[in-house]
C-alpha cells in the first residue's frame, strides 16, 4: 500500500506522530532569546561612541509585535532589570524604559488591533528612537548636541535591524513550537 | 487575525482580574523603575555589587569574544595590507630612511637626558603595570562610555587606577568585580583629564563630548595657539595619571581650545595595562575634608 502523500503527517512544526510541543521549549525561547539579546551589545566591540542599538529592547518589542500574547505587560521589568546589569546605564533606566515600552505597544495595540508589518516596524523604530534618546537624558552624562549628534548613527542602525530582528523572531517562534519527541 | 490581546477578555470576572492584574504589575515596575532610576543617579554606586557580579559572570564569554575580534582585525589587516603592497612598500621605505635619522636623533636626546638626570640627581625607574588584561567589553549601545577590562581584584586591580594601552591613555578603573572590572573611558562625557601639549607649557582639560571625541578647554585664555595635529599628553595634574601619556590629538580649533581626536581609541586596543595610581598620597590629600590634617585621617 502506497501514501498518497508522504508529508501528509507532517506540519509546519514537524511529524505529528508520537510527537508534542514542548512546553520547556515554547515558554523559555522567548525570554532566553531577549536575556541573550541584551547581553550582546557588551561583546562584538569596545567603541568610543554608542553605535550598537539596543538589541535586548528590539528583540523583546519584536517577540510583542510578531507574537502578540505570549510576553506579559510588565515583561519589562525582569528584562529590563537583567538589561541593566550589563548596559552601563544607571540601574533602573531599564526597568523603567522597558516597562513603559510594554505598556505602550499594549496602548497602541488596544487603539489600533490590524496592523501590517510596516505599521509593526515603524511602532518598534519609534519606541526604541524614543528610548534611545530617553536612556542618553537619564544616563548621568552631560546633555550637549554631539551627544544628540552621537545617537543618530545608533537610530538608523535600529531602524535597518528592526525587520531582521523580526524575521529571526518568527522563526525562533516556529522552533519554539517545534515537536520533540516524547518518551515513554 | 486581530491579536489575541485586543480581543474582549470574555465576561470571566477571573480573565479581566487577570488583565487587570497585569496593568497593575506593569505600572507598579515602570514605577520601582523610576525609583531605582532616581536612586542610582543619586547615588552612582549604589548598584556596583548586583553589576560587578553579573559581569564576572560572562567574563569568560567575553574574553573569548575578544580573542576573536583581535585575530579578526589582524586577518582583515593582512588582507588590507596584501591589496596595498606597493605603494605602500614604496612609502615605508621612505618613513624607514626618516625614522632612521630621527631614531640617531633620539639616542643622541636619551643621552643627554640620562646625563642631566644624573646631574639632578633623579632617579627613574621604570614602574611595572598591576595587570596586563583585554578590554573585553563596552557598553556600547548606551550613551555612557565604559568599557569591561578582564582583571578584577584578584589580579590586584583598584578603583582608580589608570588604564593604558601602548599608544596612551583609555580610562581609568571605575568599579572592581572579582575577575572583571569597569573602566571608565575618556570619550564619556563624565570623564575630564587634565593635559599639556606635548612639546609646549599650554595647560587644558580634555572632556569627553559622549561621541568619540574630546574637547580640549585651555586653562589659560588668550590667543589660542593650538594646531591641527597638536598632541596632548598627561600633566600629572590630579595625581592619577602619570605623566607624558599621550591622550589626543587635534582635529579641529574652537573658540576656547579644540576638539581633538582620542589616541588611543578603545576600538582599536587589544591587550591594555592597569597601572600604580600615581600619586597616591595627593589623592588622598584631596580627599581629606580641610579641617582635618593628612596624618591625622591617616590614623582614624
Amino acid at each position: 500500500m502506497e501514501r498518497a502523500d508522504p508529508r501528509s503527517r507532517r506540519d509546519a512544526y514537524g511529524s505529528r506522530i508520537n510527537r508534542a510541543h514542548s512546553p520547556l521549549l515554547a515558554y523559555t525561547v522567548p525570554w532566553a532569546t531577549i536575556l541573550l539579546a541584551s547581553l550582546l551589545p557588551v561583546f562584538p566591540i569596545a567603541t568610543a561612541a554608542p553605535i550598537v542599538p539596543p538589541v535586548g529592547l528590539m528583540t523583546m518589542l519584536a517577540w510583542r509585535l510578531v507574537r502578540p500574547g505570549l510576553l506579559p505587560v510588565w515583561a519589562g521589568f525582569p528584562l529590563g532589570m537583567f538589561n541593566d546589569l550589563f548596559s552601563g546605564q544607571p540601574f533602573g533606566s531599564g526597568i523603567l524604559l522597558w516597562s513603559l515600552a510594554m505598556i505602550v505597544v499594549e496602548a497602541i495595540e488596544t487603539r489600533f488591533p490590524w496592523r501590517s508589518f510596516v505599521q509593526d516596524w515603524l511602532i518598534a523604530v519609534g519606541i526604541v528612537t524614543c528610548s534611545i534618546v530617553a536612556a542618553a537624558c537619564l544616563s548621568g552624562a552631560s546633555l550637549g548636541p554631539p551627544l544628540f549628534a552621537a545617537l543618530m548613527p545608533q537610530v538608523l542602525l535600529s531602524l535597518m535591524l528592526y525587520p531582521i530582528i523580526a524575521r529571526m523572531i518568527s522563526t525562533l517562534d516556529r522552533f519554539r513550537l517545534l515537536r520533540v519527541r516524547i518518551l515513554g | 487575525m486581530a491579536p489575541p490581546s485586543s480581543r474582549r477578555s470574555s465576561y470571566s470576572r477571573r480573565a479581566q482580574y487577570g488583565v487587570f492584574t497585569g496593568y497593575v504589575i506593569a505600572g507598579v515596575g515602570a514605577l520601582i523603575g523610576a525609583i531605582l532610576l532616581a536612586l542610582s543617579l543619586w547615588r552612582p554606586a549604589s548598584f556596583n555589587g548586583p553589576r560587578s557580579v553579573a559581569q564576572d559572570a560572562v567574563a569568560p564569554a567575553a574574553e573569548a569574544s575578544a580573542e576573536v575580534r583581535a585575530e579578526s582585525q589582524n586577518l582583515i589587516e593582512a588582507i588590507r595590507g596584501y591589496l596595498r603592497a606597493g605603494s605602500q612598500n614604496a612609502e615605508l621605505k621612505q618613513e624607514v630612511e626618516l625614522a632612521r635619522i630621527r631614531l640617531a636623533e633620539a639616542e643622541a636626546i636619551k643621552r643627554e637626558n640620562e646625563r642631566l638626570k644624573a646631574l639632578l640627581g633623579i632617579e627613574q625607574e621604570e614602574t611595572k603595570p598591576v595587570a596586563v588584561a583585554r578590554l573585553i567589553g563596552s557598553s556600547s549601545a548606551s550613551s555612557r562610555r565604559f568599557a569591561y577590562l578582564g582583571a578584577g581584584s584578584v589580579d590586584g586591580v583598584k578603583v582608580g587606577m589608570p588604564v593604558r594601552s601602548p599608544r596612551g591613555v583609555v580610562g581609568r578603573v571605575l568599579e572592581v568585580g572579582r575577575q572583571s572590572s569597569r573602566v571608565l573611558l575618556l570619550t564619556d562625557s563624565q570623564s575630564i583629564l587634565p593635559v599639556r601639549l606635548v612639546d609646549d607649557n599650554v595647560v587644558a582639560y580634555a572632556e569627553g563630548r559622549g561621541d568619540s571625541m574630546l574637547r580640549i578647554r585651555l586653562i589659560n585664555l588668550g590667543i589660542n595657539p593650538l594646531k591641527k595635529g597638536d598632541i596632548f599628553v598627561t600633566s600629572g595634574a590630579g595625581g592619577y595619571y602619570r605623566p607624558g601619556t599621550a591622550v589626543a590629538i587635534v582635529a579641529e580649533k574652537t573658540e576656547d581650545g579644540a576638539l581633538a581626536r582620542i589616541i588611543s581609541d578603545p576600538a582599536a586596543t587589544d591587550y591594555v595595562a592597569v597601572e600604580e595610581i600615581w600619586q597616591p598620597e595627593a589623592i588622598r590629600a584631596a580627599e581629606t575634608p580641610i579641617e582635618q590634617s593628612v596624618s591625622e585621617a591617616d590614623n582614624t
